[in-house]
């Protein structure tokens, strides 16, 4: 336990270096306003991407109605800073909550499900979540609850993804995490062994939405809108593709791909009518020829840059 | 609302569900047909119906042709498409994990939706008035040319499919690998042609349907598939997924149930609804209306 | 082995066309000093993309023909598209994109209303104005926070408030109807916004609506509701969606028997709708819009034959009023006799009069269009004039 500890602080150091950096040349301007905002919402990514991997790939349950979670921790927070004039801190909490208890609401019966239902399951409860959002008209309905206060700059994000990605990886590599890899790798053997599946499936599901509720609270406090069309079942598909590009079950991967597809993104968006197509032929070739995406289920680690120096280091997985 | 008028609005609502019905009963025969035999949830199989809609209407405006050989041919198409999408998409990945071909059959899906909005231009295009549509009306309700030909043709597809699935040699062998695949296998049954032969059939049935709704609603666009191909979905669930009789059952069932929550609720929610059914039977009856419980071994 | 070797390949193809993505990406645009660049931050793909292709058309059309004629201020126009996939944050980080990265002198905003005040803070921050086509929501010219004009939001098209009350009058004026059925398009506040000020007008016109439901865009079957509003007996029935799901409305209806008055929006407005709907089926119905192509006047005549010269079909609302936005561009440019943003923004405040396809365009005070709406009634799927009103 206490090396874990020291190797977190020193990897949390080596993030307060780079946050300092990055601020620094946003201050003075050296990053324009096209990177920040990429580089907001690669962060934005990583954190959705990286709680549906705990779903997905860390646990093996086939959950793509993601963009559901992240309508309501966005819709939840707008709420709470636009309507009732809450400090931002607080609103991102209740959206992380309100979308961590529907998680928990919508996992307990359904997670009973396996495979190819669940993924439709899940599929049809983020439609109905986006259509009951459709027709409040509290929240603006069709018109999208407009007004939303900029709140989210670089700071508030970087520390979220940190924070989203230390969190993750810690309960992968505690007794919850391990019950969740072996729900993953055999569920009726974890069954015999005396592990609860579902009250695990349902704790990974939970948390998965409430991050996903943060990511969306951020979200919607970065482009003063927030719309039901943003949170169609494309995002999902969008947030899916980068978990498998990056590999079900890494957390590098995640990262790596969010960074890589949003660039790939901003960059076909002058190709607009070749961008769903480049991106479909993408994701069917990477199936065929490299199911594991780019990391498999490894993770990024200071022995393998060991091995790669010719010196060993007593290391063992990090996260970064 | 008095009674007289709440019947005759009741009957009116049967009559536009079952026409809707027939229609995801036709796709979600697809749908049954490729899950009984390979487990599969084929995410690509409502883009298969927009594609005969789209090869029914190239047929019958620049090629001029009249109503029956454009759907012939829009179901020949269609099928070896399926055909084809199944040899280079899903059969390598036979023995990998499900979610790799789950999600190589959404890649398929978006490259046809997106492809097909490239080709073709998102533009709606209309479908040319192929046959009349005499409006009859039979004690107040009101029935059109249009949802009767498309009730006669579903029917009669649907009869063709049984008749096949049950009394042909292909037919059995196709029973065979869905019951158990490497029993059949060593029975000496050319598992992939069969699957091919599952696929083809499927997608001609997708085709069909994609051409009669052309018709009957006047206007295909290339992301008409999604909506119906998801709700065909469901309409195989409910019926009992892996069971022909079930698709058909539960079609027409979700469109009924459509059309009275529209009717007497509020259309907005209608979507909702078709995805509620489903949690609902995924919780409580997962087998389906017509299925029966199989326990997972190990 | 071969496979392994396929594998490799095929990774390495993959890497390589993401690098290049990412280095493209990366790289900055270089802005040519001998053309003026315009950008066009329009719904090309999702939901909205026929609309927003429709527009695409027009303004490409619009500087095609200005470069024709020499260009502007003695140099060529370019247009940067970016896309804003019908969402609203996509569509901030487009007007990120063509005001930061490609250095546009004017921007022809998103169709949607939500799009366009999703991104209006990036056009405050840089001073680079956008004009849409189309959007209506009042509150996309003026902020509803501060009650202010939006300094650099400006649109080719009247607003909700006016033509929903276009239509509540002629329902009670001239179709003499005291009982109205709403049939709203759900999903688009366009939709929204027009429904709620014909209801406000033709109640205080002293008309009952006896039926208010409401549909998604992408819908394709209505009977349901239909079969419902019908046992309301209405005296006429208001849609103000968009021609692909009003066409398959009307045609249905008139298939379950329901012959009453439809009233719709400029949302109405294409070629396809008579074919969506058949001819016969459209008897009886009137939408306002912008212009009649009854309007035997040169301006229209020669933006439809070009159209259809340059893209093949007739051009629908979208594509006019997009024309009609870039070539205001291009006139206050002309007065501006600069291709600074700011002064741009300045002359294009000031347009006045300006004879566009979509009639006469004045400028309010709000950067709203004011100009006549026109009645077109659809006469065997041809629009025909019924009557002007004027703001």
């Amino acid at each position: 336990m206490k090396g874990v500890l020291k190797k977190d602080l020193l990897v949390f150091g080596a993030c307060l270096v780079v946050y300092a950096v990055i601020q620094g040349l946003i201050e003075v301007d050296f990053i324009g306003p096209f990177w920040v905002l990429n580089i907001i919402l690669i962060c934005i990514n990583i954190i959705l991407v990286t709680s549906l991997n705990l779903i997905n790939g860390f646990t093996g349950q086939f959950s793509i109605g993601h963009a559901g979670f992240m309508a309501v921790g966005a819709y939840l927070a707008a709420v709470c800073t636009v309507k009732l004039q809450l400090p931002f801190i607080v609103a991102i909490l209740a959206g992380a909550v309100a979308a961590g208890f529907l998680g928990f609401v919508i996992g307990l019966p359904t997670l009973r499900l396996s495979g190819d239902y669940l993924a439709i399951a899940t599929l049809g409860l983020g439609e109905i979540i986006r259509i009951t959002i459709l027709n409040i008209p509290y929240v603006g309905g069709a018109s999208g609850l407009m007004g939303i206060p900029r709140y989210t700059n670089f700071t508030w994000v970087f520390f979220a993804t940190v924070f989203t990605v230390f969190f993750i990886k810690n309960l992968i590599n505690s007794t919850h995490g391990r019950a969740c890899i072996s729900i993953r790798e055999n569920e009726i053997a974890a069954e015999a062994m005396g592990i609860d599946t579902t009250r695990y499936k349902v704790l990974a599901f939970t948390i998965g939405a409430a991050f996903a509720g943060v990511a969306g609270a951020l979200f919607s406090h970065y482009f003063y809108i927030a719309h039901p069309a943003s949170f169609t079942f494309m995002k999902s598909f969008d947030i899916l593709t980068m978990v498998v590009l990056g590999g079900l079950g890494s957390l590098t991967g995640s990262i790596t791909a969010s960074i890589l597809l949003t660039f790939v993104s901003a960059a076909l968006a002058s190709y607009p009518e070749w961008r769903m197509v480049i991106y479909s032929l993408m994701l069917i070739i990477l199936m065929l020829y490299r199911p594991q995406g780019l990391f498999g289920n490894k993770e990024l680690s200071l022995k393998m840059f060991g091995r790669l120096m010719g010196g060993g280091k007593n290391g063992s997985a990090n996260g970064n | 609302m008095d009674f007289a008028s709440f019947a005759s609005q009741f009957v009116q609502q049967l009559v536009n569900g079952v026409s809707l019905g027939s229609i995801y009963a036709l796709i979600a025969l697809g749908y049954t047909m490729v899950y009984g035999i390979i487990r599969l949830i084929n995410f690509a199989h409502g883009d298969i119906y927009m594609l005969g809609a789209y090869v029914g209407f190239y047929a019958t405006t620049m090629g001029k042709l009249p109503f029956l050989p454009a759907l012939i041919i829009a179901m020949v198409v269609a099928a070896i498409v399926g055909v084809v999408i199944e040899r280079l998409a899903y059969r390598p990945l036979r023995n990998h994990p499900k979610i790799a071909v789950l999600i190589t059959a959404i890649g398929v899906s978006l490259l046809l939706e997106y492809g097909g909005m490239l080709l073709v231009s998102p533009q709606p295009r209309t479908f040319p008035p192929v046959f009349g549509n005499e409006i009859y009306n039979v004690a107040g309700i009101i029935v059109n040319l249009q949802q009767i030909i498309i009730l006669v043709i579903s029917v009669a597809l649907m009869i063709i499919l049984t008749y096949v699935v049950n009394r042909t040699k292909v037919g059995k062998a196709m029973r065979a690998v869905s019951f158990d695949t490497d029993a059949a296998k060593l029975m000496g049954i050319d598992v992939d042609r069969i699957i091919s032969y599952t696929f083809a059939i499927g997608s001609g049935l997708a085709a069909a349907a994609g051409v009669l709704v052309g018709i009957y609603y006047n206007s295909i666009d290339p992301l008409m598939g999604i909506m119906p191909g998801l709700k065909a979905f469901v309409a195989a669930v409910l019926g009992g997924i892996g069971i022909i009789p079930g698709a058909m059952l539960g079609g027409v069932l979700l469109g009924v149930v459509e059309s009275m929550v529209s009717g007497f609720i509020s259309s907005t929610f209608r979507d909702a609804a078709a995805f509620g059914i489903l949690i609902i039977i995924l919780l409580f009856k997962p087998s389906g209306l017509l299925g029966k419980n199989v326990r997972e071994k190990v | 082995m071969k496979l392994r070797q396929w594998k490799k390949i095929a990774s390495l193809v993959i890497a390589s066309v993401m690098a290049t993505a990412v280095l493209a990406g990366c790289g900055s645009q270089q802005g040519g000093t001998d053309t003026i660049r315009l950008g066009a931050n329009l719904e090309m793909t999702g939901g909205n993309a026929t609309f927003g292709g429709s527009a695409a058309n027009g303004a490409k059309l619009a500087i095609k023909e200005v470069n024709s004629k020499g260009g502007v201020l003695g140099k060529q126009l370019s247009l940067v598209i970016a896309d804003n996939r019908s969402e609203a944050s996509e569509a901030a980080n487009a007007m990120q994109k063509l005001a930061t990265q490609d250095k546009v002198s004017a921007i022809i905003a998103p169709i949607a209303s939500s799009s366009v005040m999703a991104g209006a803070q990036v056009n405050q921050d840089n001073k680079i104005l956008a004009i849409s086509p189309t959007a209506s929501n009042p509150k996309v010219t003026v902020d509803p926070a501060t009650g202010k004009v939006r300094d650099f939001i400006f649109r080719a098209a009247f607003i909700d408030p006016f033509q929903g009350s276009v239509m509540a009058n002629f329902a009670t004026k001239s179709l003499n109807a005291k009982t109205a059925a709403l049939y709203i398009d759900n999903s688009s506040d366009y939709a929204k916004g027009l429904g709620q000020f014909f209801k406000e007008t033709f109640v205080k016109n002293g008309g009952v609506i006896v039926s208010e439901e409401g549909y998604l865009q992408k819908d394709t079957d209505f009977k349901a509701t239909l079969t419902k509003i019908k046992s309301k007996n209405p005296d006429v029935i208001f849609a103000p969606g968009y021609y692909q799901e009003v066409g398959m409305i009307i045609k249905q209806s008139r298939e379950l028997g329901i012959m009453v008055p439809f009233l719709g929006g400029d949302g109405w407005d294409s070629a396809k709708l008579p074919e969506i709907a058949g001819a016969q089926a459209l008897n009886n119905s009137f939408f306002s819009n912008h212009y009649s192509p009854d309007d035997n006047s040169a301006a229209v005549k020669n933006f439809v034959d070009a159209y259809k010269k340059e893209y093949g079909q007739t051009p629908d609302a979208f594509a006019a009023l997009s024309y009609d936005a870039t070539m205001m561009i291009v006139e206050a440019m002309k007065r501006a006799n600069s291709a600074d943003p700011v002064k741009i923004k300045d002359e294009l405040a000031k347009t006045k009069d300006y004879a566009a396809v979509s009639g006469q365009i004045t400028l309010n005070a709000t950067h709203d269009a004011v100009k006549s709406a026109v009645i077109v009634e659809m006469k065997d799927g041809k629009q025909t004039f019924r009557e002007k009103v004027n703001p």
